[in-house]
């Protein structure tokens, strides 16, 4: 697979990770491998609970202490194994290195506070300005995500402000240390798609004139179509293709993808049955082994009981399939 | 005369009243003068972005909420309590809409329970009944709802809706819960469920795509108004009120790049005190005079209404969105 140049700011290699529950360990990731490089803009896609937040949170280390257990493979994050870090070196990968975009901006604003203190906060921390300095840093940054009056909003609280701008805010904010990567989990899930078209406009825009790298995590294919360049499709804890957004889309490898792609209401004709992926998710209590989708996977075979390893594919393509494989081989 | 249409609404206005503030409290405008109606068999979609009115029209057509004014028919006459159940809804989140307490036996027939005079082995066995005709099977009626998952506990939804043999459902937002495999499941049920029982829906949602592939017709919503109605491939590839094609560009889309950023995408104006004018106005990128004045939605070309007077008085020829939007056989195409 041809990689885009510059340098690997993260680097997963087969992650696996259990949340302990009374009723025993969640194999939340079961193998995990993915990378992001300096400047470039990665989604991460797959359906609720096929561990793309999970993965992100473990890079950063945000995960719950007792409950989240680490079982094999490992993080390098800026050359770091965010695992061995102390606390304070950890607070400067996150606040300087790394920032992260959460779903509900509501819950990740300080309701007591107005919205230039927290900015300001941010930025005081992490580099070393005055209170005017910073305010003025602020209000640039509120400026270049649109907002027409930064002084006015900066003195207004969270609540007062509509949930397509406190996103801004938080975007602001998380590019107010100039970060190397910024993690986006689902931002704009929650907003209607006329404001979800202008913060990815927004983000895309920020990220390419800061050169900073993004890693987009959502479900929507669409969304993901238009922003990233490379994109991992997760499935059950696991990659299941990992490619340039282009060539995945218009030659989907792995099943999954193949079916995550054609069961979208927009690509079928009106009124036709969509296509379905059969069953269910798998238990990821207790998965079954080998390939994970083998049981909901209409190309299944023999081979499929054992693990298919993510295989480079011609051109700029990994998929974990054993029929992909056979196929590449026999070419 | 033609015959009456199954549902219509006709000048429908619902306000909140808001109870807040030290100085007594404002209306929230939530429907201002929507009026549409449903033929039998048909699809209606209703789009629009949160605040709109889509939820708040679809609980005035089942009588969930009260109306202020105007008045919702069924086949031509006034809705009485009697008929309600002509009419059932389907609700976003099936985690909360269904008891976690009642067997799913229960829940599907409880809306015969309340109707009364069933014996419990009939209700068991309507409710099977049921639950084999939305996709579950027998011995899943004797569960619990936390024991299904996500497209399940819909199904459930869907099988109690159908237990008093509607004419209409209204589909508020049915799949925007559900992973998109899930939600092909469901499209699919609710396909095949009004082909065989010929029933109409009102399916109220943002996602242009899934209204695109399941409705008829399709309204536009803005601000409680309609500004746009009509068949729905017009509307949705030829869009002529402004609002439909601020709302259609900012679609993500595969076969679109990402549109460069949208100052108009904006947000929607207060419903507490109306605009004046044209309630578009304000983010209208071609806004010129004659939009400080109240706006009808009159006729335009063939079977479409629009709320416009650029496009009702100038009636001239569709204009299509920058990039029309092809229909696809399979995703290969799409990128090509």
């Amino acid at each position: 697979m041809t990689e885009p140049s510059g340098d690997v700011l993260l680097e997963i290699t087969d992650l696996s990770l259990e949340f302990r529950t009374y009723r025993g360990p969640i194999k939340a990731l079961n193998g995990v491998s993915l990378n992001v490089r300096a400047g470039e803009i990665v989604g991460i896609v797959g359906e609720s609970g096929c561990g793309k937040s999970v993965t992100m949170m473990a890079a950063t280390r945000l995960l719950p202490k007792g409950s989240a257990h680490i079982t094999g493979g490992g993080i390098r994050l800026f050359g770091n194994d965010p695992m061995t870090l102390s606390e304070r070196e950890l607070q400067h990968v996150r606040g300087r290195l790394v920032s992260t975009i959460f779903q509900e901006p509501m819950n990740a604003l300080n309701p007591t506070r107005r919205i230039g203190e927290q900015i300001v906060e941010v930025i005081r921390r992490h580099q070393r300005l005055d209170n005017a300095a910073a305010t003025s840093k602020a209000s640039g940054l509120l400026r270049d995500m649109l907002i027409s009056e930064p002084e006015r909003i900066m003195q207004a609280y969270p609540f007062e402000l509509s949930g397509g701008m406190r996103q801004r805010v938080l975007i602001a904010m998380a590019f107010s240390c100039e970060p190397k990567l910024i993690i986006a989990d689902e931002p704009t899930t929650a907003l209607d798609v006329t404001v979800q078209a202008l913060i990815l406009g927004l983000i895309k825009h920020k990220a390419m004139s800061t050169g900073t790298a993004v890693v987009f995590i959502s479900h929507d294919m669409a969304v993901v179509s238009q922003l990233c360049d490379r994109l991992y499709v997760l499935y059950a804890g696991r990659v299941a293709e990992a490619g340039t957004t282009a060539s995945v889309l218009a030659a989907p490898a792995h099943p999954y993808t193949r079916a995550l792609i054609r069961c979208l209401p927009g690509l079928a004709p009106p009124k036709q049955p969509l296509e379905q992926i059969p069953g269910t998710l798998p238990d990821l209590l207790d998965p079954p082994a080998g390939c994970l989708f083998r049981a909901r996977c209409r190309e299944a075979n023999d081979r499929c009981v054992s693990v298919p390893p993510l295989a480079a594919m011609e051109p700029a393509r990994r998929a974990a399939c054993w029929r992909r494989i056979e196929e590449t081989q026999a070419a | 005369m033609t015959k009456p249409p199954l549902l219509s609404v006709e000048d429908l206005e619902v306000r909140y009243r808001v109870t807040s503030g030290w100085f007594g409290g404002a209306d929230v405008h939530a429907v201002n003068g929507v009026s549409f109606s449903v033929a039998e068999g048909e699809t209606v979609g209703i789009v629009g972005e949160s605040g709109c009115g889509k939820t708040t029209l679809g609980q005035a057509i089942l009588g969930l909420t009260d109306i202020s004014a105007g008045a919702i028919k069924l086949r031509g006459t006034e809705r009485d309590r009697a008929r309600r159940t002509q009419l059932q809804i389907i609700f976003q989140d099936p985690q909360s809409s269904l008891d976690p307490r009642l067997p799913v036996w229960r829940l599907i027939t409880e809306p015969l329970h309340i109707r009364g005079g069933y014996t419990r082995k009939q209700l068991i066995g309507r409710a099977t009944e049921l639950a084999v005709s939305v996709g579950l099977r027998p011995e899943h009626v004797d569960r619990y709802p936390h024991e299904f998952s996500g497209g399940q506990r819909q199904r459930i939804a869907i099988a109690r809706a159908l237990a008093v043999e509607p004419a209409l459902l209204v589909l508020d937002e049915p799949t925007s819960a559900l992973d998109v495999s899930v939600q092909a499941q469901i499209v699919n049920l609710l396909l095949s469920l009004q082909a065989e029982r010929k029933l109409s829906y009102v399916l109220i949602s943002h996602d242009v795509s899934l209204v695109r592939h399941v409705a008829d017709r399709v309204a536009v919503m803005y601000l409680g108004q309609i500004v746009e109605e009509g068949p729905t491939l017009d509307v949705l590839d030829a869009p002529r009120h402004p609002y439909t094609k601020t709302l259609l560009d900012a679609v993500p889309s595969f076969d679109r790049p990402l549109t460069s950023i949208a100052p108009r995408a904006g947000e929607l104006p207060s419903n507490r005190t109306l605009p004046t004018g044209c309630f578009f106005r304000e983010r209208c990128p071609s806004a010129t005079t004659g939009c400080e004045l109240p706006q009808v939605l009159a006729p335009a070309d063939g079977l479409r209404t629009v709320r416009c007077h650029l496009v009702t008085r100038a009636n001239d020829t569709a204009v299509p969105r920058t990039v029309p939007r092809p229909v696809f056989s399979s995703p290969n195409d799409a990128i090509a």
